[in-house]
């Protein structure tokens, strides 16, 4: 349960939101001049990223706005919170890995070796 | 003198004192047999004084307040109580499940996967005993009575842990500004400190700290479990309250700095029959004799690998118990405590380890071998010590649970072999012995040093800092010890490892050697760690093993992920107050007390309270929905479809919006028209559809599906906000302002006019497919002529606070057409005879209106809209998809059930299914049973046959239209 700061109302619970999956994917234009490959592309491919990724939320028992945000799926980190319709910002310097030490693939359930700094 | 309490266990009457567990009240009435293990049904006692307790697991109470695996260790006494052991059928005193411990080679690690591999025969042959030996306690099987709260809270600073290092950080922090809740476990603060004997408690410092009460910024909750430590400093707490009617109270706290303070827990060792009633851990043996006052041994023996155990010696023989021994692991100590035992004349053994107890129901000796200087072989004879009660202690485990919750990164410190906390992911401090931090002077130090920079980042200030000198007590000179050496062989041993899942030493090796390598994986292969105590003294031991055997040191070997919750939380206290009606919201429409008044049965319908069928005198539900049907086609029937999701559209893009939300276009929609849409996923699939219309030239209302209504909404903006930011529409739902009312039958026409005497009901002026705002007695209803029956009708949307004064009216003034109210049941009918879809029935996400025989409203204009493209895609236009078609059975009685599969012939299983039955019921109208069904290539089959084939017969079914009433419309239009 982590907080999210909607840009319309402010920092509020997860539970007020919901995720619509992954930004930036434009509904073509051109629908009619896509072949099957591509339109299937457009309708089913999201990426799973564990890291950073960028996705839609909206403040659904709330303002109900829809927004962007770039969260670590890793660590839930909440790195940045952008508008509808803006380029995907850059991320710097964010490490990928969860700091409990797990692998930067799979699920936290594998055990996790450790080993002084 | 101190107030007795009586209470029960197992039926028998006992008395124990204020102040006393239930554990302790046992102890003190020479109870020490309180269950049977789970596996091999041993006799088991407490070994421990608090939450890490994997023994004394009771059944508190009966009937509806009854509850399961309750720890004797944390159980307050009261007046009385009731409790029972587990896992003891027939008795606790005789138990067939000791059986399997004779049988206990038969039992091996992997036991139950084992069990599922053989053939099924054999399962259930052994399913029944299984089940009645592997049950841990029984649930309540009626309603709990009592009352369980969800508690929100929020706070600057929250310290868990109510002893020493948590105690000093709240003093430290009392002064300042900061709200502050100090959570503690147990009833009384103090931690540690209680298990000492009186004449060590007059620490200045304690006597300040034992005073801290709640105050304006301070709240100290007791007898509460933090359980839960989430992100962004979220955290959830179970307060124990026991009064009557208030059971429980979960807390939900967001802590700006979290303060963790949760201590440490002892270790057990492992060695041969370490499991018997007697045998405890050292420092809970200790809070026993000094804290609950209670002689828990005559003539005890310590076994221990570190200095910290001999407190329990010296504190047993200050209380003149003979302590006969300490066997000491290591080779010697110069630790404080050491010494006095020496100076006392206690017997030390050192360089020794215990390789054998005896008695079953109580240990009643012990066999110590000497070591050699590797601590891996026995030298010479063992030697045979009488006692009746062994303390053990194989050092501590910092309490890092939390710590690990909260994602914060762990470190391997190899001296004493514990996980400490190293890297913070939360805003927390660890402080005290989940530290690592064992010494009391250290302790201080370090909390000072950690508070003072927590208030510097508050901008607070810090209160004065206390010293204390204590003895020196040698934590990193521990001797590591996994295993201890046996005489035996050691498949022949019983060391335990997990006291509730009865895993032993022995059976980590054999998952060794059956090729398990990942701690994860040996975990769950031995059950280790996985019982309801969650492994909290044996996780540590079990990697410790792991390690000895394999080779592999423990911090390449890693830990297990610490999960939540730490300690159980029962169903009750999650459910909170959210149970029965309020457990999800009900809504109901402004008629709702009418159709309870009238004898409705409802169903639900998503959230939606719906009126079902209203049942006549003796009906059943067919006779009813019968003469509902028949009412309607023949008279009035009316029918609360309030339910409808309505949006309210406004906008001047609104026509360009709909077109690209429907398949049809709407761009010529007349104003005062309603025209059908269906709405599709943009994979083609049919997701919704209903009647909009358009009010004025940019002023629509959409109709959607009840259930439907919330999803479709919220789809609905999503385009708007993130893909159509430039068109102008905005969306109101307005489902709950308007009820809707709907009037059908060749008699509608007629009653209409008598309750809007002043406006022209006639075709030419409201044809089927028109709207109109009509007012009567100064309110503006919406009208529609549209139909969901077949039949000429009017849907009345009226606000809803008039709504049931209308709905009464439509009674009063229809009574000479017999109207009668039909509910959901009736509808499902009615349209089905019509061969009218029902989103969710006819379609489930799979189905485009293709295959529907929908095309015509499928715009073959428009460029694009939501689901266009995937009409044309190589699946969605293949020939033998599934078609919507009408099923006649051969007999017109014979009712199919939905979902009944369909076949061309009947052969040999497995056969191959064409299609499935949607909805079916008996037709009043008809006098014979009519159903629709996806049937692949429907379309093209028409007349055909096909079989149903069912548990006791074949039905033999036709392919039909499936409209099966007025296929050319003249009753909407009439
Ligand atoms: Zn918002």
């Amino acid at each position: 349960m982590f907080l999210i700061k909607c840009p319309y109302c402010g920092e509020r619970e997860q539970s007020e939101f919901s995720c619509g999956g992954e930004a930036h994917i434009v509904r073509p234009k051109n629908p009619p001049d896509l072949t099957d490959d591509e339109w299937a592309d457009y309708l089913f491919m999201r990426k799973n990223i564990k890291g950073v990724q960028f996705e839609r939320w909206n403040h659904s028992n709330g303002c109900r706005r829809w927004f962007n945000i770039a969260r670590n799926t890793a660590t839930d980190e909440i790195l940045k919170i952008y508008n509808m319709g803006e380029r995907p910002p850059k991320i710097e310097g964010n490490d990928l890995k969860t700091p409990s030490g797990e692998p930067e693939i799979g699920s936290g359930n594998i055990s996790t070796s450790f080993k002084k700094e | 003198m101190t107030k007795k309490i009586y209470f029960t266990f197992d039926g028998k009457k006992y008395s124990g004192i204020e102040g006393d567990t239930l554990a302790s009240a046992l102890i003190r009435n020479g109870v020490f047999v309180i269950g049977r293990s789970f596996k091999y049904h041993r006799p088991r006692g407490v070994i421990s004084a608090g939450c890490e307790e994997p023994n004394g697991i009771v059944q508190l109470e009966t009937g509806n307040i009854t509850e399961p695996n309750v720890r004797a260790t944390e159980i307050e006494l009261y007046e009385g109580l009731k409790a029972f052991s587990q896992n003891n059928w027939p008795n606790v005193n005789f138990d067939i499940g000791s059986i399997n411990d004779l049988l206990s080679r038969f039992i091996p690690a992997g036991f139950y996967y084992k069990t599922f591999m053989w053939p099924k025969k054999f399962w259930e042959k052994y399913e029944f005993f299984i089940r009645k030996a592997a049950g841990l306690g029984k649930s309540p099987t009626a309603d709990d009575p009592d009352k369980y709260e969800h508690f929100h809270y929020h706070c600057d600073l929250l310290i868990i842990g109510g002893g020493a290092s948590g105690l000093y950080a709240a003093k430290l922090a009392k002064n300042s500004n900061l709200k502050i809740l100090l959570i503690e476990q147990n009833s009384q603060l103090g931690g540690e400190h209680l298990s000492k004997q009186n004449s060590d408690k007059d620490s200045p410092l304690f006597k300040k700290l034992e005073k801290l009460n709640n105050s304006s910024n301070l709240k100290i909750l007791k007898n509460t479990t933090v359980f839960a430590y989430m992100h962004s400093n979220y955290l959830l707490a179970s307060q124990k309250i026991n009064k009557k009617n208030l059971r429980q109270v979960i807390w939900k706290i967001r802590a700006k700095k979290v303060v963790l303070a949760t201590g440490s827990i002892e270790r057990f060792l492992t060695f041969n029959n370490n499991d018997r009633p007697g045998i405890i851990l050292a420092n809970s043996a200790r809070k026993y004799i000094n804290y609950y006052s209670n002689k828990i041994g005559k003539e005890i023996v310590i076994f221990t690998n570190n200095d910290s155990a001999y407190k329990t010696a010296l504190d047993f023989h200050l209380k003149n118990v003979i302590v006969k021994a300490i066997v000491d692991v290591r080779k010697g100590s110069d630790g404080d405590l050491v010494k006095k035992a020496k100076e006392l004349g206690i017997k030390i053994f050192f360089n020794s380890a215990i390789i054998n107890t005896e008695g079953r129901k109580r240990i009643n000796k012990v066999f110590i071998s000497k070591l050699d200087g590797n601590f891996k072989k026995l030298i010479g004879n063992p030697e045979k010590i009488l006692c009746d009660l062994l303390c053990v202690s194989g050092g501590w485990t910092p309490n890092v649970n939390l710590f690990s919750q909260s994602r914060g990164k762990l470190v391997y410190r190899e001296s004493d072999a514990t996980f400490i906390p190293n890297k913070s992911f939360q805003e927390e401090i660890s402080i005290g012995s989940c530290n690592g931090t064992f010494n009391l002077d250290e302790i201080l130090e370090e909390t000072y040093d950690k508070m003072k920079k927590l208030l510097d980042g508050f901008g607070e200030k810090i209160d004065e800092k206390y010293k204390e000198n204590t003895e020196k007590i040698f934590q990193d000179k521990m001797q590591h010890i996994w295993i201890v050496p046996t005489n035996k062989n050691f498949s022949k041993t019983k060391m335990f490892v997990d006291f509730q899942n009865d895993v032993t030493a022995k059976d980590i090796k054999l998952a060794l050697q059956e090729g398990y390598k990942s701690i994860e994986h040996i975990k769950r292969y031995t059950t280790t760690g996985m019982a309801t105590d969650q492994g909290k003294i044996s996780n540590i031991n079990a990697q410790g093993i792991i390690s000895d055997l394999s080779g592999v040191p423990i911090n390449e070997l890693g830990t297990t992920t610490f999960r939540l919750p730490y300690t159980p939380v029962s169903f009750g206290a999650m459910a909170g107050r959210n149970i029965k009606e309020f457990f999800d919201v009900e809504r109901t429409t402004p008629m709702h007390q009418w159709h309870i008044n009238h004898g409705a049965k409802f169903e639900d319908v998503g959230q939606w309270k719906r009126a079902w069928y209203y049942p006549k005198d003796n009906e059943d539900m067919s006779q009813a929905v019968n003469r509902e049907v028949a009412a309607t086609r023949r008279g009035i029937g009316i029918l609360d479809a309030s339910t409808l999701g309505k949006i309210d559209i406004k906008g001047k893009d609104s026509s360009e919006f709909l077109n690209r939300v429907y398949t049809n276009s709407w761009s010529k929609l007349a104003v005062e028209k309603c025209r059908y849409g269906l709405m599709l996923g943009d994979d083609g699939m049919v997701i919704d559809d209903g009647v909009t219309t358009r009010i004025s030239e940019n002023h629509y209302i959409m109709t959607t599906t009840t259930g439907g209504a919330a999803s479709v909404m919220s789809k609905l903006e999503d385009w708007l906000q993130t893909e159509w930011p430039d068109l102008k529409v905005y969306l109101t739902s307005v489902t709950e302002q308007f009820a809707t009312i709907s009037l059908n039958g060749p008699f509608a026409n007629d009653l209409m006019k008598k309750l809007y005497p002043n406006f022209d009901f006639s075709k030419e002026n409201f044809p089927h497919m028109s709207f109109k705002a009509v007012e009567s007695d100064g309110i503006v209803c919406r009208i529609m002529r549209i139909s969901f029956t077949g039949e000429m009708c009017y849907e009345i949307n009226v606000p809803s606070s008039y709504a049931k004064d209308l709905w009464e009216k439509c009674f009063k003034l229809g009574k000479e057409y017999n109207i009668t109210p039909y509910g959901t049941e009736a509808m499902h009918v009615l349209r089905a005879e019509k061969g009218f879809i029902i989103v969710g029935q006819e379609t489930d996400g799979s189905v485009t209106p293709i295959d529907l025989d929908m095309n015509w409203i499928v715009s073959k204009n428009k460029y694009d809209f939501i689901g266009k493209r995937a009409l044309s895609r190589s699946d969605t236009i293949k020939e033998d998809r599934k078609q919507l078609v009408g099923i006649l059975t051969k007999d017109p009685n014979e009712i199919l059930e939905e979902g009944a599969q369909l076949v061309e012939s009947i052969s040999a299983l497995p056969m191959t299914m064409v299609g499935h039955i949607t909805s079916s019921y008996y037709s009043p109208n008809l006098g014979r049973s009519i159903a629709l069904a996806l049937v692949r290539g429907g379309l093209k089959k028409k007349g055909g046959k096909l079989f149903a084939p069912m548990p006791k017969k074949t039905i033999e079914v036709k392919i039909t239209d499936p409209v099966f009433i007025d296929p050319s419309n003249n009753r909407l239009t009439a």
